[in-house]
Order: structure tokens, then C-alpha cells, then sequence
């Protein structure tokens, strides 16, 4: 970080529009009256989304008076916090984390993409359409290299995707935030390591213990009962696994992406698998989910998300889904 | 406050106030703790670590001492009282860890810096601090700042203590400064570089712990420890404020701020601090006689031998004799004892042209609750003054009792930024006469508060009817029960702006007798022919072409309109060349000391006065100094209590309030237009000059 100052080339006014003025009028309610300062924070960034992005002199002014503020407070909170940008931004402003964790997954390639796509930091591209900055840690480790364009996290990058994603938002072209490799948000590569096994059973335990402790007169009979719920499923679990079977890609495949725990790229490999339809999915048999959740190394998510009551109320339609489970699916 | 607290502080049990932080605490035990962003007068930032120390029962580090109030700390288990530890190894350790991060940015350019030798890193340097530096990497720079012509920054050494933004924020009552940035890259500045606007930033440098803010004016002059201090009396306004004048050889070199709770607590206002270049320049240094309409240099018998000529060729009735708002009360006495000895009559120390001690008593023209009275004031009433332009630091205390207690406070006069909120209640006299009906609703809030205080400034009564404003005003104060009451109380406050006028108006260096004029009689008079001869003392406020063809004798220390226009000059001594005493707008009778010499052949005021007695065969009877006081304690006796402030009696009032008759329309203005330029010596001074400059291009800006 370095000295915040206001730019040096600034706009002679600014006007807020009728947004802006609204969000203020809003913002400012929020406080007791004779505390409207305390709306300054909001109100700067609403300014800055208008100012296309950044804070002007004329908007720390507009601020000042809308709030009844000396400017030099409002100029003060403006040059403390770093999201306030004090200089022109491009259409899109990319963020790009080099704390430690970003660093070592490969974030100083990444600024030598941004050097060279871009230029230097602070800069504005001559179309007019790039930025960008390093910061510091914005809190998505997990999936580092990580950079965010305007309120877009990318994440899992790599100096050619980056390349790739600045090149594309400059044409125009529709970018898919969030990781850009196969994996599902922050889960681990290849899908979710942990808690795989039939933890329903498992949960079942707080919410006995909780209840034992709300009646206390029940406190002998709980244990046992917690203790019977398991049985069943340890019982059926012996069941020989069974790869399910197959058919051929139909001509109006059903979005298995609406069962929830399936993504794009699990629906993918399901359909590799030749299962397209709900209905398959739903007449699954236990050895079929054994070797399904096998196959895919879920540890039990299939009977966890339960995929087979899902798969059932979908095949007749979304409406039963909502009648089973009380949501429309994703 | 009943509610004690027992602490023990290195070993030593004693009971403070629960309200106290560790550090007060600390500092009635007698215990040193340093700090550097801490100050009494200023609320707690907390923010430079340096007072840092043990508490036993605490968490196992070390506690900021002025954050922590003695009221939150714990027993011990058996309920023995908390221990704080000021000297133990941990704080030795923890002082000189803030004390080396503190000096990694800060630059070892003492040699070259205004504040070596006065300054409070410096010394805790080689107090608490350790002579070595761990730290490789280069030092933060950082660009100064211009914020104005009177404090100049060198901002590489900001320690970032904050309290010049407290200062400015809290008591200055103008939200200049501010701190941009964070961290490391933080910096002292005003919005885009402007200008403060306060008449109290020059306390800033003061508070400056570092040498980051520095008195431009007084860049490399000299340094602390070659500098003469006097303790002496500002006469920039009539607070009387306590200062400090530092001199080498025969130069004034800067004014410093002296602590006086009763009067200025710690602060002085810009023109008291910065005034001192004015007294180098455009002074009287030698006689001048005027001869073929030009000022020629005379020696001191020549000049004598002028004014004798023409005052033995005139009669008494045709001389008139104006003290001007400078003077001491020493030469207003010898002044108006040589007038009378002459038999002269026409004697006005007012020449603001006020009707102050013509009706009722002492009371009748004193700030009579005392300055520090405004604290206990719940509800004031400001008639026909500005007080941030005529007493900066008496109106800094009006804010601090507005932001501390939300006093009500009403003004009928000009609008103006005075820092502090108030409720206009008009412009002028019929507004007041609304008031004084009980028509309007601040006369219920006066009528309910106990201590009402009804400021009067100068500009409600220097004018035509001012007699009769005053009278209303008496009267309205009794109404409401300013005066009188068991409590003591007398809410009648008269904000002077002359030092010199309450010493005048004891000494009774008015127009003596029914036909005697005053002011504006003698300027109206000798614009007419009647006055062949008006005799100045330091006044320069006057319209000079209305004294038209008379002959003028100015006595006076700068070549201000008064010696223009003069024909015989006698140039006397400023404030900082001469002990004389000084009556203050509360009636506080405070004395200053000769800081340096009179240039050339100046003299101290009342010399020249005893010397002319002589010259015109008058010859006053005292020889010294001492023998003028001891007359001049018998004239008035409270002159000699130094220091005391002799009340005036709340019953004198009445009098007053006899007076109020018919007032004319148009609206009160504050006597003051230019707070920069108010006095000759002020006038003198190239700073002053510059300030006011920037103040006209300011209200230029703002009109367009």
C-alpha cells in the first residue's frame, strides 16, 4: 500500500443521480437525526459505484455537504480505507490478491499477466476498460490464485486463464466467475473428502442430546434410542454393490443439475455413466448407490443429500418437488 | 465527585477520583509518565503508547496509562486496591520499544529543527530511550504541507500523536486538520492543502510534541535556550491573557502562551502569538516636530518646547486629550493627572466613542461573572458582538462550555461562524426591546436559568444611543435575575475590546464636569475649530481628518494615523518595553514586565508625561515609577491587588437601568471588521498583514 491521494486530474462537478440520491436519503434514515455522518461509508461507496468507480474531489465535497460534514473528515475516511479508489479505474477493475497464500499458488504470475495485458498498477488501459491493483487478502485462500473484477471473485487461476478472462471481458464476451477449474466452489479438488458417510444418523445425536437436556425426566430412555437409530444402516450397508444401468443419451436429457449436491460436472459424469433421467436415478437400488458412491468417491452424499427422493419428486415434476421438500430446486 | 477509588502506585496507597485515568492517577502520586499524544485539555486518542504501564490484576501486558480509567480496574482477591507500576523492568522495556519504533521514521535532524531544544520527543529520547536503532530499511519521508502562513510544517517528523486535529477539532471549533491515509502513510493535512481558519491555530504549534508544526514567522530565528523569557500581559484584547515574551538582545523574538486557569487556561490567540514582527517595524524611535508640513526629527526639548508654546498659547477648554486602547494604567494616570493640572477637561480614554462609566458603577462596564464564569453559565445571551474576532480564547471557552454542557446560547447581532450554535434572535434594538417585553421565548429561558450571562460587546453600545442599549440591557438583566440573587451571581458581562479601557474607566480618565466633552464631542469640535490642540496617546482608531486644523501631539510607539496626522511626535514604549498594569475586561489587575528596551530615544510612557509636566511648568509629583503606583493605589486601590479580579457590586446596576430610553433602529455590528488589523502594532506587522490578506481573499471567494 501506498500514499492515498486524491487524483490529479479531477472532474469539475459531480451530480448525483436519482439512484444515488435515493440511496442516501435511505442510508442517512438509518441513523438517529443529528448522526447522519455516521452514513458516510455507504454513501461514499454508492458515489463511487455512480463516479464509474472511483471517488472524485467533487464527490468527497457532494458527500460532505449531503452529510453536513467538514470535508476534511469525509477525506479523511475516503484515504483511509483502500476500496475507495481515489484514482480512475477501467470498466473493469481487477484486484488481484498477492498475500502469502495467492503468492505461493502463483499470484506473481499472475501480475506479470496483468503487467503485460494491462500495465502498471493504478494504470487505465487507452480503451478505457481495464485496471488493476494488488491488494491484500480478500479471504478466498482456499481457492488461490484468486482475483476480483469489479464484484467478481475468479478463482484457481492461471496465468493463461487470466489471460484468457481479461481478453474476453475486453471483447465483450460473457465470463463465468468464481473457480475456473472443474472444481465446485472451495470443495477440494475432485469433489468433497470429509464427511462422506451416512451422517444422518449421526446428527440424529446432538438433536437427542438437546432433547434430553430440554426433558430431563427422559434422560434414562434417550441413550438407547440413539444408540438403536444407527442399526439399520449398518445393517443394509452389507448390500453387494451394483453398477446401475445405463441407456443412451435420449433426445431431452433431464437437468439432473436440479437435484441438489449435483453439478455441471457431476451431471456430466453421470451422463457418461448413461443416466440422463430422473426416473433412473430414483429407482436406484441400494447396491446401486453403494457403487455409484463408490465410483464417484462421495462417501455416502448420495444418501446424504438424498438423491433418491429428490430424483422421485423431480420425475413428476417440479411441483411435487416443492410439495416434498417445501423449496423449488436451485 | 465523592466516589474515590484507592489504587497503589509504585508502592504508595492513595485515593483518587474514580473518574481519573491511571495516568492522572499516576500524576498526583508524583510517579513520571511520558506521553506524547495525551493532554488534559484535549479528549484521549491513545494512540502513541508511550505512557504505557503495569497493572497488577490486569492482563500480563502493559496498559496504556491515559486510556484506562482507575475506575475499571480490579481488586485484588482479597479486595486490596489495584497496583499500578510505573518503574518496573516491563515498563522500562515497553517505553523503549515505542520509543524505537516511534524514532524509525522520525528524522535525527535535531540540529536543523525549530523545536531543539524545547522539544517533548527529544527530551523523552534521552529519557526512556535506548541508543541504538535496529532498524535497516530507509526512512518514511513525507511532503509538508501548506496550511497556512502561520504554522509551518516539516510533516517527515509527525509522530502522528493527533492532538493539533483535537486541538483544531475541540477547541478551536474549526474542523481544519485532519489525519489522511493510515498506517504508515498517514499524514497531517488540511482539505486540499487550504489554509486554517482559526484565530487559535497558532496553539497547534504549541501542542506540536515534535517539531512536525513550527511558528513560521519564527523559522531559524533563534533557539530556546538563547532567548530571554519575561512573563508578561498580552494587550491584543482585553482578555489580558498570560504570556511569555522571549527576547535576545533588544528583540522580541516570539510570544509564548503562560497558564492562567482563571483567564486563558493555556492557549492565546493567533494576533497575541504572531504580533511580535510589528514590533520591529514602523516604530517611533525619536521626537518629531512638524515644520513647513513636514515631520522633521527634533530632539526631546525641541519637541517640548513645540507643545509648550502652543498649549501656554491656548486656553484649557480648548484642548481635548484621547487615550488610546494600548496604554498602561500608569501613564493613564500620569495622563490624566497632567490634564487636569492643566485644567484640561475634554479627557476620553473611549475613543470608541462607548458611554461606559458614565452612569452607575463598576459594574456597570466589567465582564462582572469573570471569564471563567462563562463555565457556570446556563444560558447566555450575546448582544452586538462577534467574540470569536474580539476574544478568540474567551470565545473558545464559550464553545467548551457549549460542547460540554449544551448551554443555550442567543445572539442579537450579526450572523456569524462562531463555532458553537446559536439561536439568532435578531439584528438589533427591536429585537432587544422584544426581549427586554418578555416577547420573545429566549426570556423565558433566561428568566428560568439561574446563571443567565448576558454578553454585551462593544458594538451594541459604541454608537449614538449606546447609553440607552445599555440601559435596556441593564434592565433586562435584572429582570431575569442576572443580578443580585443570593447566589452572588451578576450575569452582566461587558466584553471589552480595548486592554486599556477598564484601567481608563477606573482611573476615571473620562470627560470631567457637565460641559467637559468626550470622544466624539472633541472629534466633532475640532473639526469645527473649536479645539486648538488634542493630545493623543496611543489612539489611533480615530477618524483622523475630522480633527481638522487642531494642533495634535501624538505620544505612541508606532507610526500609525495618529502620527501621520500628528505635529509633534513623542514616541513611547510597546507593551513588552515597559511594567505597566493592565485592568482586564473582568477587572483583573495583572502587570507586565519590560521584556527589552524602547528603540532609539523612545521612553517609557509616563516618563515622557512627568518630563513634559516639567517642560510646562506642571511638573507632576512623582519621580519613579514606584512613587506614580503608590498615588495612583490611592485613586484606585484595587489597581495594587496584582492578579485579583475586583467584582463590581451587582446593585450598581440600577442606575444603569435608569438609563434605557429610546434606541435607534439600525442593526448591532461588531466593532472588530478585520481581526488581524485592530491596533497599531498590528498593523505593523508583515504577518498580520498576510493573514489578513488571505482572511479578505477568503470572503472574496465566498461572495462570488
Amino acid at each position: 500500500m501506498s500514499v492515498r491521494r486524491l487524483a490529479e486530474a479531477q472532474p469539475e462537478s459531480f451530480s448525483p443521480n436519482r439512484e444515488t440520491t435515493a440511496f442516501a436519503k435511505a442510508a442517512v434514515k438509518k441513523y438517529p437525526t443529528g448522526k447522519q455522518a455516521s452514513a458516510v461509508i455507504p454513501l461514499l461507496w454508492r458515489v463511487q459505484e455512480q463516479n464509474a468507480g472511483w471517488v472524485s474531489e467533487p464527490a468527497i465535497r457532494w458527500t460532505a455537504e449531503f452529510l453536513d460534514m467538514p470535508y476534511i473528515r469525509v477525506y479523511e475516511i475516503a484515504t483511509f480505507y483502500t476500496m475507495f479508489n481515489l484514482q480512475p479505474v477501467g470498466t473493469f477493475h481487477v484486484q488481484l490478491c498477492g498475500t502469502t497464500p495467492c503468492m505461493l499458488r502463483g499470484s506473481e504470475d499472475l501480475k506479470t499477466v496483468c503487467r503485460k495485458v494491462i500495465g502498471d498498477q493504478m494504470k487505465v488501459t487507452s480503451d478505457g476498460k481495464l485496471s488493476w491493483v494488488e491488494v491484500e487478502c480478500l479471504g478466498a485462500c482456499t481457492n488461490a490464485p484468486m482475483v476480483q473484477i469489479n464484484k467478481d471473485y475468479y478463482e484457481d487461476l492461471t496465468p493463461e486463464i487470466l489471460e484468457r478472462i481479461l481478453s474476453d471481458l475486453r471483447e465483450g464476451k460473457e465470463v463465468k466467475p468464481g473457480p475456473q477449474n472443474s472444481r465446485h466452489r472451495s470443495e477440494p479438488l475432485g469433489g468433497a473428502l470429509t464427511l462422506l458417510g451416512d451422517v444422518s444418523a449421526k446428527r440424529a445425536k446432538p438433536k437427542a442430546a438437546a432433547k434430553a437436556k430440554a426433558a430431563p425426566k427422559a434422560k434414562s430412555a434417550t441413550p438407547s434410542k440413539a444408540k438403536a437409530t444407527p442399526a439399520p444402516a449398518k445393517s443394509a450397508s452389507p448390500a453387494k454393490p451394483k453398477k446401475p444401468r445405463g441407456v443412451k443419451a435420449p433426445k431431452q436429457p433431464d437437468d439432473l443439475k436440479l437435484i441438489s449436491g449435483v453439478g455441471p460436472k457431476l451431471e456430466g459424469t453421470l451422463n457418461e455413466l448413461g443416466i440422463y433421467k430422473y426416473a433412473q436415478i430414483a429407482k436406484w437400488s441400494k447396491g446401486e448407490i453403494d457403487w455409484v458412491d463408490d465410483y464417484l468417491s462421495f462417501k455416502g452424499r448420495i444418501e446424504r443429500d438424498d438423491w433418491i427422493k429428490q430424483a422421485g419428486a423431480l420425475a413428476k415434476g417440479v411441483d411435487e418437488y416443492v410439495r416434498v421438500f417445501g423449496k423449488k430446486p436451485k | 465527585m465523592s466516589d474515590m477509588r484507592t489504587v497503589k502506585i509504585d508502592g504508595v496507597e492513595l485515593e483518587v477520583p474514580a473518574h481519573y485515568t491511571i495516568l492522572q492517577a499516576c500524576e498526583e502520586a508524583g510517579a513520571e509518565v511520558p506521553r506524547f499524544c495525551y493532554h488534559e485539555r484535549l479528549s484521549i486518542a491513545g494512540n502513541c503508547r508511550m505512557c504505557l504501564v503495569e497493572v497488577k490484576g490486569g492482563p500480563p501486558k502493559p496498559q496504556a496509562s491515559c486510556a484506562l480509567g482507575v475506575g475499571d480496574l480490579r481488586p485484588g482477591p482479597e479486595g486490596q486496591p489495584p497496583e499500578i507500576f510505573t518503574k518496573t523492568p516491563m515498563v522500562k522495556k515497553a517505553r523503549e520499544g515505542v520509543m524505537e519504533f516511534l524514532l524509525i521514521n522520525h528524522p535525527l535532524d535535531c540540529p536543523i529543527c525549530d523545536q531543539g531544544g524545547e522539544c517533548d520527543l527529544q527530551d523523552q529520547a534521552m529519557a526512556y530511550g535506548i541508543d541504538k536503532n535496529r532498524f535497516a530499511e530507509n526512512k518514511r519521508a513525507v511532503e509538508d504541507k501548506y496550511i497556512g502562513p502561520l504554522v509551518k510544517t516539516i510533516m517527515t517528523r509527525c509522530i502522528h500523536c493527533t492532538r493539533c486535529v483535537r486541538f483544531s477539532t475541540e477547541v478551536g471549533g474549526v474542523e481544519d486538520l485532519g489525519l489522511a491515509g493510515r498506517g504508515e502513510d498517514a499524514e497531517i493535512t488540511t482539505y486540499l492543502e487550504n489554509a486554517m481558519t482559526s484565530e487559535l491555530q497558532g496553539n497547534v504549534i504549541d501542542l506540536c510534541p515534535v517539531g512536525a508544526l513550527t511558528s513560521r514567522p519564527y523559522a531559524f530565528q533563534a533557539r530556546p535556550w538563547e532567548l530571554r523569557k519575561t512573563e508578561s500581559i498580552d494587550v491584543m484584547d482585553a482578555l489580558g491573557s498570560a504570556i511569555r515574551v522571549d527576547a535576545r538582545d533588544r528583540e522580541v523574538m516570539r510570544i509564548m502562551p503562560r497558564l492562567n486557569e482563571e483567564v486563558n487556561e493555556e492557549w492565546i490567540s493567533d494576533k497575541t502569538r504572531f504580533i511580535w514582527d510589528g514590533l520591529r517595524t514602523q516604530r517611533l524611535d525619536r521626537p518629531y516636530v512638524r515644520k513647513n508640513g513636514k515631520l522633521e526629527p527634533a530632539t526631546w526639548d525641541e519637541a517640548f518646547a513645540a507643545i509648550a508654546e502652543k498649549i501656554k498659547a491656548t486656553t484649557p477648554d480648548r484642548i481635548g486629550a484621547i487615550a488610546g486602547d494600548l496604554c498602561a494604567a500608569e501613564e493613564l494616570y500620569a495622563f490624566k493627572d497632567l490634564m487636569s493640572a492643566l485644567g484640561v477637561t475634554n479627557v476620553d480614554c473611549r475613543q470608541d466613542g462607548t458611554p461606559l462609566g458614565e452612569k452607575g458603577n463598576r459594574a456597570g462596564y466589567l465582564f462582572n461573572p469573570g471569564i471563567a464564569g462563562i463555565n457556570e453559565a446556563d444560558a447566555i445571551l450575546i448582544v452586538g458582538s462577534n467574540p470569536r474576532l474580539e476574544a478568540p480564547v474567551l470565545n473558545a471557552r464559550i464553545r467548551q462550555h457549549w460542547r460540554n454542557n449544551a448551554v443555550q446560547i442567543g445572539l442579537i447581532g450579526e450572523v456569524a461562524d462562531l463555532t458553537y450554535d446559536y439561536e439568532h434572535l435578531g439584528a438589533g434594538p427591536e429585537s432587544l426591546t422584544e426581549l427586554v417585553e418578555g416577547k420573545s421565548k429566549f426570556h423565558a429561558l433566561l428568566a428560568k436559568a439561574e446563571r443567565p450571562l448576558i454578553l454585551i460587546g462593544q458594538g451594541a453600545i459604541a454608537r449614538g444611543d449606546g447609553l440607552s442599549v445599555l440601559g435596556h440591557l441593564a434592565k433586562l438583566a435584572a429582570d431575569v435575575g442576572a443580578t443580585g440573587g443570593d447566589s452572588g451571581w451578576n450575569g452582566f458581562a461587558v466584553l471589552h475590546t480595548a486592554a486599556a479601557r477598564v484601567a481608563g474607566l477606573d482611573l476615571c480618565v473620562l470627560p470631567g464636569g457637565e460641559d467637559a466633552l468626550g470622544t466624539r464631542g472633541m472629534l466633532s469640535a475640532a473639526g469645527k475649530g473649536e479645539l486648538d490642540v488634542v493630545y493623543l496617546l496611543g489612539a489611533d482608531e480615530l477618524r483622523m481628518k475630522s480633527l481638522g486644523e487642531a494642533f495634535v501631539i501624538y505620544q505612541g510607539s508606532h507610526g500609525d494615523a495618529g502620527a501621520h496626522r500628528a505635529d509633534v511626535i513623542l514616541p513611547g514604549a510597546a507593551y513588552t518595553e515597559k511594567s505597566g498594569t493592565y485592568v482586564n475586561t473582568e477587572g483583573r489587575a495583572q502587570m507586565t514586565t519590560r521584556a527589552v528596551f524602547p528603540p532609539g530615544d523612545a521612553r517609557e510612557d509616563w516618563t515622557i508625561l512627568r518630563a513634559l509636566s516639567d517642560a510646562l511648568g506642571h511638573t507632576l509629583s512623582y519621580n519613579s515609577v514606584d512613587q506614580l503606583r503608590a498615588a495612583m493605589y490611592e485613586a484606585a486601590p484595587h489597581l495594587a491587588a496584582i492578579d485579583q479580579r475586583e467584582a463590581g457590586a451587582a446593585g450598581d446596576l440600577e442606575e444603569l437601568a435608569n438609563a434605557a430610553g429610546r434606541m435607534n433602529s439600525s442593526a448591532f455590528s461588531s466593532t472588530i471588521s478585520d481581526f488581524y488589523l485592530t491596533n497599531p502594532i498590528a498593523r505593523a506587522s508583515a504577518v498580520m498583514a498576510e493573514c489578513s490578506a488571505l482572511r479578505r481573499g477568503r470572503k472574496l471567494d465566498a461572495a462570488e
